[in-house]
């Protein structure tokens, strides 16, 4: 049942991939009175989605890669409606709705998931380290949308000439609002979710956790949103520079992300 | 009437070129008198703004030599510009003028600013006494079409001024202007208008500097804004969110070295410089720096390009009209031109019919009163029967533009009229009120 209203959700954002296409092939602003509302229905349906298989499994669990792209989806969009709340505007989006899309889409295939078998993830404390990670993951996320549209604003204003895309981006004032305040929402959750990790993990491995490359890349990645929130507070760097950082962070995140494969501390498989 | 019109606008030149045909204010009155004087030219009127630099002319006889003139007023060759330059003659000068005061010719169409600078070159020109007579009359009619295409089509309602593009570009840039600031570097109208709109739209304080230290602190004083010794300008500069340059300076004031330590001084906050003054004072450099926007007068102009489409439908009954009104004034000039003619050649004919009775009145004896009056009579009659199609044949003529000048000089050569055309300026109304006295005869 939960795989139903997932793959309900993954067509309403659907809709939200199609717009930000749309936008990017330059056909215009086609589904921007429907995105919206679609979005938002997804939201509640991944919502649904969720709820269900946690009450499935009797606990809350990450039971599967499948729920924990789920739930990074879900993040995800949590954060872009709050800001959507905040500027009415749903530019972000435009990177967002992909990154939701591939993962929700991803975790609503139904294939045979990989349990994550391993007892450790009965422990409470995992889900709370997951969700700040993610909520983080999602800042940045958010933040790097913005920085990228920062450059389009950036350079249609530059360029002088009156094209659709600068019309439909918001100021770039805003946009440049956005990102920021996205990465300062974002920060404390993943200072909060990497010390959370941490801590389970010494308790677990003892100190020697560290030399493992999902756990030095999370920290790099750490470490490259500490030097944004850095630059940003002691430079102002925006624009150009700030969205190289962002683009840094964002591939790092990735790579902290795809490096559960190889990593011995966070494979949740039981051996 | 011989007129002609020389000019650069914003559509044929680019600013590089505007700015070498740009007169400054200072320097227009000499301009003007410089042109009125020059050989072959009997009235002028120079406009300069910095949109377009137009050169109006009535001329002797049509063939001034206008490559000459532009080298005098200029000191270069204008040559090399020639295909930037425009040029037109009679009707077309007559449309042109009336098309650029009701603003129709302006790169934003409708914006109210151009009537204000053609009606200040038309002062400035009668000031030193190069526009008279014909002139006048044009320039006075061009006032009132302006007037008429602005009470009866909404090209002016709905115009959008150079000053509200740089508003909206800048909302672009900062989303509300709540507490931006605002520098006015020179204070001129344009830095003024532009900064009453920003105003408008929130923003809060205005700094103004310029080269008369009394200039700025009045224009302060109007915006209750803070007026900024010109030698300071480029510390106190970064205080600025916005930027307005418009001086008169002959090089770019901010370059972009100035760009970079303004950015380190605001901590890479964007600027927006709004470039107004012709030649520019901003390097357009400038714009490559991230966080800086610089747009010129030239910029702003594609920025309105959408908004001028909107508005064709209008723009195009504003152009019936100023269409009508050229017909119009062409007509009353035209027969304005034969004027001159059907005058002296009734005064010539009135001269010999008076030389003739003198003659023969010794001979006549005394006459009775109505013999007198018959006499009159006769000879007024055969004056007026030889005169009748001279005269209709002019008029007619007036109205069929191509014949006007042939038929005028035929009348002149036949009846040994002399030129009156020169002096036709000063008798300017003794010929209207012959014109209607010869009417009612």
């Amino acid at each position: 049942m939960p795989l139903i209203w997932l793959r309900v959700a993954v067509v309403c954002y659907g809709v939200g991939l199609v717009y930000s296409l749309l936008l990017l092939s330059k056909r215009g602003n086609l589904l921007g009175k429907i995105v919206e509302p679609a979005v938002g229905l997804g939201l509640i349906f991944h919502f649904v989605s969720l709820v269900e298989s946690t009450i499935q499994i009797g606990h809350l669990s990450l039971a599967s890669i499948h729920y924990s792209e789920s739930l990074l989806a879900f993040m995800a969009m949590v954060v872009f409606f709050v800001f959507f709340v905040g500027y009415r505007t749903t530019s972000p989006g435009i990177v967002i709705f992909p990154i939701v899309f591939v993962l929700t889409f991803a975790s609503a295939l139904g294939q045979k998931p990989v349990a994550l078998t391993s007892p450790l993830l009965r422990n409470g404390w995992i889900f709370v380290h997951v969700v700040l990670i993610f909520t983080g993951y999602a800042g940045l996320f958010l933040s790097f949308g913005a920085s990228l549209l920062y450059l389009a604003q950036e350079r249609a204003l530059k360029s002088k000439r009156q094209t659709q895309l600068l019309n439909w981006l918001p100021p770039l004032q805003t946009i440049d609002d956005i990102g920021y305040h996205a990465l300062l929402f974002g920060f404390p959750f993943m200072t909060f979710g990497i010390v959370t990790g941490s801590v389970l993990a010494i308790e677990k491995y003892g100190p020697m956790f560290f030399y493992d490359p999902k756990i030095l890349l999370s920290f790099l990645m750490w470490a490259v949103y500490l030097l944004l929130l850095y630059t940003r507070w002691t430079a102002g760097w925006r624009g150009r520079r700030a969205a190289f950082l962002a683009t840094v962070a964002f591939v790092v995140a990735i790579g902290a992300w795809a490096a559960n494969n190889f990593s011995r501390v966070h494979k949740f498989i039981a051996s | 009437m011989n007129l002609v019109l020389i000019g650069v606008n914003h559509r044929t030149a680019p600013v590089e070129v505007r700015e070498q045909f740009a007169i400054p204010e200072a320097r227009l009155p000499e301009a003007v008198k410089e042109l009125a004087t020059y050989p072959g030219v009997e009235e002028g009127m120079i406009v300069s703004t910095c949109n377009r630099v137009e050169l109006l002319a009535r001329t002797t006889n049509g063939t001034a030599d206008l490559d000459g003139l532009l080298k005098r007023l200029y000191g270069f060759d204008p040559t090399p510009y020639r295909e930037h330059l425009y040029e037109y003659r009679e009707r077309d000068a007559v449309r042109h003028v009336f098309r650029v005061a009701s603003s129709l010719d302006s790169m934003v169409v409708g914006e109210p600013q151009i009537l204000g600078q053609v009606k200040e070159a038309y002062a400035t020109a009668r000031a030193v006494g190069a526009v008279n007579s014909q002139l006048d009359a044009l320039l006075t009619r061009a006032f009132a079409v302006a007037k008429r295409v602005r009470n009866e089509t909404s090209v002016a309602t709905s115009a959008v001024s150079v000053a509200s593009v740089a508003v909206d570009l800048a909302k672009k840039i900062f989303g509300n202007l709540q507490g931006k600031a605002v520098y006015l570097v020179g204070a001129g109208k344009m830095c003024e208008l532009s900064a009453r709109h920003l105003l408008a739209h929130g923003a809060q304080q205005i700094y103004v500097a310029n080269r008369t230290y009394d200039r700025a602190a009045a224009l302060a004083k109007k915006f209750n804004g803070e007026a900024i010794p010109f030698d300071q300008l480029y510390e106190t500069v970064p205080r600025a969110d916005i930027v307005i340059s418009s001086t008169g300076a002959p090089h770019a004031i901010f370059r972009k070295e100035h760009g970079e330590r303004f950015l380190s001084r605001r901590r890479n906050r964007p600027m927006f410089f709004i470039d107004i003054a012709v030649p520019r004072d901003i390097d357009p450099e400038m714009n490559k720096l991230d966080g800086i926007f610089v747009y010129d007068i030239d910029d702003l102009q594609q920025v309105v390009t959408s908004h001028v489409a909107d508005r064709r439908v209008e723009a195009d009954r504003a152009e019936a009209i100023v269409q009508m009104e050229v017909e119009k004034f062409q007509g009353r000039l035209q027969t304005l031109d034969v004027v001159p003619t059907i005058v002296s050649l009734q005064e010539h004919l009135e001269t010999v019919r008076q030389a003739e009775i003198d003659r023969v009145r010794g001979r006549l004896g005394t006459l009775t009163p109505e013999q007198e009056l018959a006499v009159e009579a006769l000879s007024r009659g055969i004056i007026n029967k030889i005169m009748h199609t001279p005269i209709t044949t002019l008029k007619s003529a007036a109205r069929e533009s191509s014949e006007v000048t042939t038929v005028i000089d035929l009348v002149r050569k036949l009846f040994g009229l002399r030129d009156a055309r020169a002096s036709a300026a000063s008798q300017d109304d003794n010929v209207v009120t012959a014109a209607k006295t010869g009417a009612r005869r």
